[in-house]
């Protein structure tokens, strides 16, 4: 590498600055340090070993013994080394990187609620019940669905509560359909939840312009299919426009259309998939609704139904007692929970104070919003960057990296030369169905303001040139980071899982 | 709307730029018939102090301020304050999975310490980067069991939460994997000779919990021989993580699920929680959910990446070994730093200060009711049997502001008016003694 490069000539969003070292924590513990301190017991004190036995534990091997402020330090010295939307725009097509409202943060840790044990009685839980009851009121209007439980913890959990009502329904109705149809252009998570439902998964080719092809649906589906997972808008972005065929060839033969929701930033206030002929689907509060990503989770993944779902819907369901509100268990032909309790109810509380932030005009306008943004970049980078499909783009847009790649310069190079531009990659690679796995996966959402996306689309311009007049700078890219390029390959052959001390 | 950065002179230009006469154009390819033309029914738009005021109410409505006295799988301890100032950094909260390993080492490091520290505690060689919480822990316990085996069947003991074994009948029902249920005997425990009876050269792998549901702590060493001898694999579950302060860690199972709630999650009206699963090396190619993988960048600097991916749906899709893609990253942070606060010391002497209130509270309920299962040791819980219904000695513990033990009846109707309680560090002598009272016939 010539140390002559000025990688940094055209960034215009950051600058250096110095980022603290700091190791693992086990590494700063030593004997006789402590970051608590109990208050003291008001019951007589017992004799452990008496009590327990042989089930005594006696030592916690190499668990850290550190101050509080060395805690404070070590964590926020790790924080720093994090992308986060707080920094900037975080461009990663399909997960919906929107701004963390702060209020939700502050009504969920409100006593009441972020104390409340989940079996507490129904007669002191009224507040916790009226939240999922006004949250699965709103979604149940936004999509345009009848009836819908809160309960799946994340997407793909929401994925196969939804498939197991769709294999629930036709169990009942004893017809032994076998197989669930799932387009090339699918996330991972759509087969692999078929798969644990118990389907046999067919691949469905997508047409030239990155749509479902109506003549491939209608010669592949017949009574040994279940269902069709779709995402809509697709992976591509791209709203289904014949979805109205693809429903009713679905259900002119018996089977179901499932609708993967990851997309739903795009329809809010829009388009109501129970309008457009959708029997099952799944939103993600962690995306559409803002509830944070946490750097991966926690998620919630909320199914809405059509009625004639519903007798099989997780148990329990929330119902009208008189003028409480309570949960029914009797649910016979129920699929059976598919996790203890009730969801993740913090993330109900943050998307119903979402909600209630933007109300119907605020959440029109956010589609809008995002949908206006993706194509501006469009616009603005479709003459450096190929276009793979020329269908209208809704809330991402999905370039290739076919003009770079001339240059030997892949979309997960371009990805790593962008963090030197002070932003995070898109998604890479995805969805396979642009060529030679190339694909620039972008989804700005509604956050940004212009000047934010000016700034990255200067940037991926600019890599554009970098690509043609120097593609070392991108193939050896990032620069900038606390950490180059990792050795990904040695972590796979010889995993390090933990930390061990020195022998 | 105040969320969205833009004025109206910034979308006309950009419309501009874009060559849309108006936002409509935008939306133009969605069929007519299914372009949404009324407002949407719902509330808003609210100004923050009248969302504040809603949940207010909503709060007011709850339990604030009340004893806890209730356990069952979710736990009342205390949160030391650390958690929420550096969990509520932006960095933290509002990143995304750390697919991006130059620009994501603080959170990569922090799983690394959590699977650390969650080997430490459990006492196996590898632990994954979380699941969503014990109920779906168990169940992908028990599938990665059926990998490793290539058999079919469960034997899962009847004192294992009944929400997690349902959960595991639900997830059971479609893949072929039939599951048999194994009763306790006097002291609360595993019955040895009917785990013995049920376990078949099909039996992939024996569930259990311990501490258990009813509190008592089994023994899972002689329950590990019997698996064991069959070719049996041994899941051990454990909902009171805290229960690993004092309690030696089930070091003879093949697989641990656990739920990290104890540390430092709020109860939360049921989650966001946190799971976890841990194994030795050997299996680890077949544990689902994500790995953090320690490595070296192109300079040599040590560096954290997500690794062993291609386990996963991704790559994998049908042949995944889990569906999970999400997974429960800021709550493991919150696990990672409860874990680092009270350490190696301060875990054992919150235990044991919980082993103190609950052996409390078990003496005081025995004066007034029959305390179940006294043979065999538990943590901070127990099961008390009453002459009267369990549910209305609970229900009229509220006006004295104390939240009583779960009621049995509806899960186990054999053990008559019983309920579970739990006693926790949380939980004051004086709301124990008002609770021994309440009990009384």
């Amino acid at each position: 590498m010539s140390e002559k490069k000025n990688f940094n000539a055209n960034i215009k969003k950051v600058s250096k600055h110095i980022s603290q070292n700091e190791g693992l924590i086990f590494e700063r513990s030593s004997k006789g340090k402590a970051g608590y301190r109990l208050a003291p017991l008001d019951v007589p004190e017992v004799d452990a070993a008496k009590l327990l036995g042989g089930s005594l534990r006696e030592d916690l091997g190499n668990m850290p013994e550190v101050s509080e402020f060395e805690i404070i330090r070590h964590f926020t010295r790790l924080s720093t080394w994090n992308y986060a939307i707080d920094l900037g725009m975080y461009p990663l097509g399909s997960c919906t990187m929107k701004y963390n409202a702060r209020v939700n943060e502050v009504v969920v840790r409100m006593d009441g609620l972020a104390n409340a044990h989940p079996y507490l009685p129904e007669k002191v839980a009224q507040g916790a019940l009226r939240v999922m009851k006004d949250l699965s009121d709103g979604l149940l209007d936004i999509t345009g669905m009848d009836a819908i439980t809160l309960q799946p913890a994340a997407g793909a959990h929401g994925e196969m509560t939804g498939m197991m009502l769709v294999r629930a329904y036709f169990d009942d109705k004893k017809e032994n359909r076998r197989k669930v149809l799932i387009p090339d252009s699918a996330h991972g998570t759509n087969p692999a939840t078929a798969a644990m439902c118990g389907y046999e998964v067919e691949n469905l080719k997508s047409n030239a312009k990155g749509m479902v092809d109506i003549a491939a649906l209608d010669a592949q589906m017949n009574d040994n299919v279940a269902a069709l997972m779709l995402t809509n808008p697709n992976t591509l972005g791209v709203f289904e426009e014949e979805i109205h065929k693809i429903a009713d060839l679905m259900h002119a033969k018996g089977g179901m259309l499932y609708m993967d929701g990851a997309n739903m930033n795009a329809l809010v206030g829009k388009a109501r998939p129970g309008d457009f002929g959708v029997d099952v689907m799944h939103l993600n509060l962690h995306k559409t609704f803002s509830t944070p990503h946490g750097g991966g989770g926690p998620g919630s993944g909320p199914v809405a139904i059509k009625k004639h779902l519903e007798p099989f819907l997780p148990s329990p369901v929330i119902v009208k007692k008189g003028d409480a509100l309570a949960f029914d268990y009797e649910r016979p032909k129920s699929i059976g929970r598919v996790k203890a309790y009730y969801g993740n109810f913090g993330m109900h509380v943050r998307a119903l104070a979402y909600i209630m932030a933007n109300g119907p005009d605020g959440l029109r306008q956010t589609t809008e919003d995002a949908v206006m943004n993706a194509n501006y970049i469009r616009k603005k980078l479709e003459d450096v960057y190929e276009l793979p499909f020329k269908s209208p783009s809704m809330h991402e847009v999905i370039l290739s990296h076919r003009l770079q790649a001339v240059n030997g310069v892949k979309t997960g190079d371009i990805a790593k030369r962008l963090i030197d531009y002070g932003f995070h990659p898109y998604t890479t690679a995805f969805p396979l169905t642009v060529a030679d796995h190339g694909a620039i996966m972008i989804e700005p959402t509604e956050s940004e303001p212009k000047e934010e996306l000016d700034l990255f689309i200067d940037a991926m311009r600019n890599i554009a040139r970098e690509a043609q007049e120097d593609p070392d700078i991108i193939l050896n890219a990032p620069h900038n980071a606390r950490v180059e390029r990792m050795d990904e390959v040695t972590a796979n052959r010889k995993p390090v899982l933990r930390w061990k001390p020195n022998p | 709307m105040r969320y969205l950065p833009k004025s109206p002179a910034d979308r006309a230009e950009m419309l501009r730029e874009i060559g849309a006469a108006n936002i409509d154009e935008l939306f133009s390819h969605i069929p007519a018939e299914y372009r949404f033309k009324r407002d949407l029914k719902v509330p808003g738009q609210f100004s923050e102090s009248e969302i504040i005021d809603y949940f207010k109410e909503r709060s007011s409505e709850m339990a604030a301020g009340y004893g806890i006295m209730l356990g069952a799988g979710a736990y009342y301890h205390y949160r030391p304050v650390i958690i929420d100032s550096l969990i509520s950094r932006g960095e933290f909260f509002t990143a995304y999975t750390p697919y991006q390993a130059e620009i994501s080492q603080g959170t990569l490091q922090a799983i690394f310490e959590f699977q650390t520290m969650i080997c430490e505690l459990t006492g196996m060689e590898v632990a994954n980067a979380s699941l969503y919480d014990l109920s779906t822990g168990v169940a992908e316990g028990v599938m990665m069991a059926h990998r490793v085996t290539g058999r079919s069947e469960t034997v899962i003991a009847k004192s294992v939460h009944p929400e997690h074994r349902e959960v595991l009948g639900t997830y059971a029902q479609y893949m072929e994997m039939p599951i048999h249920e194994v009763g306790f005997g006097e002291n609360g425990r595993v019955d040895l000779a009917k785990l013995d009876a049920a376990i078949t050269d099909k039996t992939a792998c024996v569930v259990i919990q311990s501490p258990n549901f009813f509190g008592t702590i089994e023994d899972v060493a002689a329950i590990a021989e019997i698996a064991h001898k069959k070719g049996a694999l041994l899941v051990v579950s454990i909902a009171e993580a805290l229960s690993l302060g004092i309690v030696k860690p089930p070091a003879e199972a093949d697989i641990v699920t656990m739920e990290a709630q104890s540390f430092g999650v709020p109860l939360g009206f049921g989650g966001p929680y946190v799971g976890v699963i841990a194994t030795g090396e050997k299996f680890v190619r077949q544990m689902p959910g994500r790995l953090v993988g320690q490595t070296v960048d192109k300079q040599g600097k040590r560096g954290f990446v997500l690794t062993l991916s291609t386990r996963e749906q991704h790559i994998r899709r049908e042949k995944a070994t889990s569906n999970i893609c999400t997974n429960q990253g800021l709550i493991a942070l919150v696990a990672t730093i409860y874990m680092t606060i009270y350490g190696r010391e301060g875990l054992k002497d919150l235990a044991k200060q919980n082993l103190a209130k609950a052996d409390y509270a078990a003496k005081e309920f025995a004066k007034n009711a029959k305390v179940l299962f006294g043979g065999a040791p538990r943590f901070n819980e127990f099961v008390v049997q009453t002459s009267g219904d369990a549910k209305a000695i609970s229900d009229k513990l509220l006006d004295q502001k104390i939240v009583g033990g779960l009621p049995l009846k509806k899960f186990y109707p054999e053990l008559g008016n019983a309920a579970v309680w739990c006693a926790t560090e949380l939980v004051t002598k004086a709301q124990i003694d008002l609770a021994a009272k309440a009990v009384r016939a």
